[in-house]
């Protein structure tokens, strides 16, 4: 017992001392259950996260913005590999991270349970979307593990690329004919209460805030990053002549920050909880893109099996 | 010459077009996710050259058609890809065996033209080598892991093979535009492309167990525009946002 409390002090001064916790280190259950859990549900976003994307590669208006998309929807699966391969560090193989994200057991971001109904939700998602979560990986660039926070530094970079081309797509939209305005401002309106929800929980419904950020996983809170989310995109949005949709929305020079209304909790809890637009679609699109995988995957291990023996022959 | 020579490019250019689109449909589907990033990149490299090709057939016409006029505001009638490329994913065995016909021929038909008169069309070729290259051998690694794999991804790659060997005779047809195209130095002889083409693909299908269906009847009408019922479908979802909204940037 106190050979672990001595365990758990040096794991923490380490920690304080800002020095990177590494797959092979001693640490606390609790600290890789919740990275497990975090990275997890992260590596799963990125690959759901290519479905409401993926729906506009056969639509994309021009030639130029087609090969945009697909290079972004490709980023993401390269992301989710990498997460992936961060949770197996920790112990867990793909396949059971894979497949507790098939039974519905592990969670991914909500907001890609959300449809993408017109091209403008393309430039949105970029914008909006990769915007919050850059928010989140930023800060995840310096989290105490290792092998995650190197993937996000990598992430980071492509994520940020994303999000200019997400805005840029708004920025065309806008500047274009009224009809291509009204659909990037109705992407605006649709997207943006459910960006704002990305970044979970206020701080005082947070339970495990807390101890995350004294491991140091996480570096600041849910409201915060909600907060400068909020102040960076109003002036873009602003640039590009759109409105935030908001009617609470009021600069505060006494805080220099926006004041913002009220997020709909009830929303959010019922997307979570499985009542969004699409998320018995992104499962069972998950799911069938699995079941029907299964051959082709029996077939490379077979095959490298084959080859094996034959070699060793 | 420009005509046919418009002609020529387009047909190039509306293969690995269609192909592309038809590649796309995977993105977050694949099998496993290091393969859905493969498809995609195939995906992405055709439509790379495509679009290559299509700029540079609107500059041989001389219309002032951009690649996006060429590509969204043609019909069906006016697209003369071969009808291989067009044909539903099916399953992995048909992508991949549908990529895999498409590669052997693609491969040496861009190696010949590299040494092509027309400048242009060598340095598209030049461009797409190395990625036509990497595809070939990718599909190639494929066949064989689904020939010689498990029952059911034999069966599943011999099907694929059996339904999609009709549509292969059409990627060597001749006609007077290839005919000008080849006197002109411009296009490789086509019967160059078909000995390397068969040559790969009995050398993969050997080494894949797989059984090389006999040449009965070949599906043709591509090139005249005389496409199957899903190319309607395939420019329908391609083309009607920016159809429905003529003349706007994007």
């Amino acid at each position: 017992m106190t050979e672990v409390k001595n365990l758990e002090e040096l794991f923490q001064a380490k920690i304080d001392a800002e020095q990177k916790i590494e797959p092979k280190d001693w640490m606390p259950d609790a600290y890789r259950k919740n990275l497990v859990r975090q990275i997890s549900q992260h590596a799963h976003s990125e690959v759901v996260g290519m479905l409401p994307e993926g729906n506009w590669i056969s639509r994309a208006p021009s030639l130029k913005r087609k090969a945009i998309l697909l290079a972004k929807v490709q980023d993401e699966a390269g992301h989710g590999l990498y997460l992936y391969s961060a949770v197996e560090t920790m112990g867990t193989s793909r396949e059971q991270t894979i497949d507790d994200l098939l039974s519905g057991k592990a969670k991914y971001s909500s907001i890609f349970n959300y449809p993408t109904l017109t091209w403008a939700d393309i430039g949105a998602v970029g914008w909006l979307v990769d915007g919050a979560a850059i928010m989140n990986q930023v800060m995840l660039c310096r989290t105490s593990y290792g092998p995650y926070a190197r993937a996000m530094v990598r992430i980071c970079k492509e994520e940020s690329f994303h999000q200019r081309q997400g805005y840029e797509i708004m920025a065309v939209l806008a500047k274009g004919s009224p009809e291509q305005k009204e659909m990037a401002q109705d992407a605006l309106n649709r997207w943006w209460w459910p960006s704002l929800m990305m970044f979970g929980p206020t701080d005082a419904n947070s339970p495990h805030s807390a101890q995350s950020m004294k491991w140091k996983i996480k570096r600041q809170s849910n409201d915060e990053l909600r907060q400068t989310f909020i102040d960076r995109t109003v002036q873009q949005a602003e640039v590009i002549g759109l409105s935030i949709p908001d009617p609470d929305l009021k600069w505060n020079e006494e805080t220099k920050q926006y004041d913002w209304g009220a997020i709909d909790w009830t929303e959010f809890n019922n997307v979570v909880a499985g009542n969004g637009p699409c998320n018995k679609e992104r499962l069972a699109a998950r799911n069938k893109a699995h079941d029907e995988g299964a051959w082709v995957r029996d077939a490379a291990v077979a095959y490298a099996a084959k080859k094996a023996k034959r070699k060793a022959a | 010459m420009s005509q046919a020579l418009f002609t020529y490019t387009l047909r190039l250019a509306d293969d690995i077009l269609i192909l592309s689109q038809r590649l796309g449909e995977w993105c977050g589907h694949g099998p496993v996710l290091e393969e859905d990033i493969a498809l995609t990149n195939r995906a992405l490299d055709h439509l790379g050259e495509a679009r290559n090709l299509l700029t540079y057939a609107g500059q041989v016409e001389g219309k002032g058609r951009s690649e996006d006029d060429l590509a969204y505001l043609r019909m069906e009638r006016q697209y003369t890809n071969a009808k291989l490329v067009e044909q539903p994913n099916g399953d992995y065995a048909h992508t991949m065996v549908r990529s895999f016909l498409f590669d052997a021929y693609h491969l040496p038909l861009m190696q010949a033209l590299t040494k092509s008169n027309d400048a242009q069309l060598a340095a598209i070729a030049g461009k797409s080598v190395k990625e036509a290259t990497y595809h070939l051998r990718a599909s190639s690694e494929w066949i064989i892991r689904f020939g010689d794999g498990t029952e059911e991804s034999h069966q599943r790659a011999q099907a694929a093979l059996d339904n999609l060997w009709t549509y292969t005779g059409e990627l060597f047809e001749s006609d007077a535009v290839l005919e000008e195209m080849t006197k002109a130095g411009i296009a490789p002889d086509i019967a160059t492309i078909k000995e390397a083409w068969s040559k790969t693909v009995d050398q993969v299908l050997s080494e894949a167990t797989l059984k090389r269906p006999a040449d009965a009847f070949m599906m043709t009408g591509g090139r005249k525009g005389l496409h199957s019922e899903h190319m309607g479908f395939i420019l329908a979802e391609m083309q009607h946002v920016t159809r429905a909204y003529p003349g706007v940037e994007w």
